[in-house]
């Protein structure tokens, strides 16, 4: 129990944050329509890739000699790059379908 | 000085994917928002390489390497998704979101190499193992629901599935427990078969969802990889990692929620209930299936995208005497661009030339009128139907159903049409009292109400998209 209120304590900021956000992320996307379910999926996948920046990090932190490190860093940068170029160009092709022609 | 601008950066970051993820949901404003997601993204990537600095005050190191890597990620994402066809879109989704999930999953398992050995806090350990767990789930099922939509794996389904699912996921928490409890030495053992079971979980998670489910799964997914991410944002308490993941989790979340609305489902329907073969055979056997409904924005939103919307009215508009406002709706979305015209079935109503009348008297054009065989050659080439208060002289039995009592009446063959949209006050059956399988189709959606009340509705809407 006391690990659990030291927990809180400790991370409140973060906490306040993550609750803040859940409310945030459902009010934002309340009202869609059905013919952009697909793209704003897809978008919303290309916004996670912000993983990647985890993948620089351990990455770059990783010291010269740990090969286990740098290798399996260099394939987290790789995927989150696919993530992140990929999620957004698909996005933007889909999109491109709902431009509103001229009459 | 420079972490603050880091941190500067990753606000900015955080701030755009806010407002991407709203503009995303707006047809007009869609693809800006994207971009402007897709730029606090970039920013955000290149400030961490170049600004980011470690505990002790260095900045990162192995840089070729890193760059090796983003342009190794980079040219076959930027190729492959441009190479991909239209139809194939939500496998790359899927494939994507794999990719996201695999990453969040080596970020845990590097993190956990570097604390082996060490006592471990509570926090740290939490956000390492969650990261673990949910990104295999999320890499395995992905990549599972990838194959499925590419045509390279089928279903299965083995009796109990849900009894070993749910055991699964139950040893896989005791393994993120016990990990933490065991003595140093012993926990990589126990941290790496709860890896491997993750990894087994999702797989089994998604092998048995029916093809047509596939989006709603990578949906799910997609809000698990969120979560994933968000892990790593605990991890490095790294607040644009932190706000992404949640915000990206949430409205997944929701999303998925909305997905299965659309179709006229539960999420639980589709994560465990009938699929395959059963649900198959008992929407066909059963006359009636489930017919789905559309929002009244979704109908306009439709209508207000399509090129071509044809109306087809019937005794529903008369009864209301909506006449006025399918004009007024017709003006509207001709305003707009969009070709519209009137199918008119010699019956439609309850007596011939019913509809004519009807809608000469509210200023119709003459020309906009089509007859029913000039209808039946347009509608293949029509995006939108909209029928307002007809049913039998749409009812496809008429064509297809010899015991039907109205078999051999020429109909107005909506169902050639990309989309019919059907406003009805109720389910129940048209004037010859016989079930319309129009209405069961998947193509078609039903907008029930008054005639006239939905008309005005929807002008209003059109009006706003």
């Amino acid at each position: 129990m006391e690990q659990v209120f030291s927990f809180f304590n400790d991370n409140q900021q973060i906490i306040y944050m993550v609750i803040l956000m859940i409310f945030l992320g459902i009010e934002v996307i309340g009202r869609v329509p059905s013919v952009l379910h697909t793209p704003l999926m897809s978008g919303a996948n290309a916004i996670h890739g912000v993983v990647i920046i985890g993948a620089l990090i351990v990455m770059g932190e990783a010291a010269p000699d740990n090969y286990v490190a740098i290798i399996l860093g260099f394939f987290a940068v790789v995927l989150g790059t696919l993530n992140v170029v990929g999620g957004f160009v698909v996005t933007d092709r889909m999109l491109e379908m709902f431009k509103k022609k001229k009459p | 000085m420079l972490s603050s601008i880091l941190n500067i950066i990753y606000l900015i970051a955080s701030v755009t994917f806010i407002i991407g993820l709203k503009m995303l949901s707006r047809p007009e404003s869609a693809r800006k928002g994207n971009l402007i997601a897709a730029g606090g993204m970039g920013l955000a990537i290149i400030g961490t390489i170049f600004l980011y600095e470690t505990s002790d005050g260095t900045h990162l190191g192995n840089l070729p390497w890193m760059f090796g890597a983003l342009i190794i990620g980079g040219v076959l994402g930027a190729v492959s998704s441009r190479k991909v066809k239209m139809t194939q879109m939500p496998e790359m989704v899927s494939l994507f979101n794999g990719m996201g999930g695999a990453c969040a999953m080596l970020i845990s398992l590097i993190e956990f190499n570097h604390i082996k050995g060490q006592e471990i806090e509570l926090g740290h350990y939490i956000a390492i193992v969650l990261g673990l767990v949910i990104g295999s789930i999320s890499f395995a099922g992905s990549i599972i629901a990838y194959l499925k939509l590419s045509g390279k794996q089928k279903d299965i389904s083995f009796k109990g599935q849900h009894i070993f699912n749910l055991i699964l996921f139950l040893i896989i928490i005791i393994g993120a427990v016990i990990t933490y409890m065991a003595e140093p030495q012993n926990a990589p053992t126990y941290f790496y078969a709860t890896f491997a079971l993750a990894l087994l979980y999702g797989i089994f998670f998604v092998l048995p969802i029916g093809g047509a489910d596939m989006p709603v799964v990578i949906s799910l997914l997609n809000s698990l990889t969120g979560v994933a991410a968000a892990c790593g944002g605990f991890l490095y308490n790294n607040k644009a990692m932190l706000t992404g993941g949640i915000l990206v989790g949430a409205a997944g979340t929701l999303l998925t929620v909305l997905m299965c609305k659309a179709m006229n489902r539960s999420l639980l329907n589709v994560i465990i209930g009938n699929w395959g073969g059963s649900a198959a055979a008992s929407s066909t056997s059963e006359q009636g299936g489930h017919a789905k409904e559309v929002s009244l924005s979704d109908a306009a939103m439709l209508m207000s995208y399509a090129k071509k919307v044809v109306i087809v009215p019937g005794y529903g508009l008369a009864v209301a005497q909506a006449q006025h406002t399918c004009h007024e709706l017709e003006k509207i979305l001709t305003d707009k661009g969009v070709e519209v015209s009137y199918a008119i079935h010699p019956v439609a109503g309850r007596m011939p030339g019913h509809m004519n009348v009807l809608l000469a008297e509210a200023d119709v054009a003459y020309e906009k009128l089509e007859e029913m065989e000039d209808a039946n050659t347009n509608f293949k080439n029509t995006d939108v139907v909209l029928i307002l208060g007809a049913n039998d002289v749409v009812n496809p039995a008429a064509k297809n159903d010899p015991a039907s009592p109205i078999y051999g009446m020429p109909i107005l063959e909506v169902e050639l049409a990309k989309t019919v949209i059907v406003n009805k006050r109720s389910m129940k059956p048209g004037y010859a009292g016989i079930e319309n399988a129009l209405f069961f189709q998947p193509k078609t959606s039903m907008l029930f109400g008054d005639a006239k009340k939905v008309l005005q509705d929807l002008c209003a809407e059109v009006k706003a998209t």
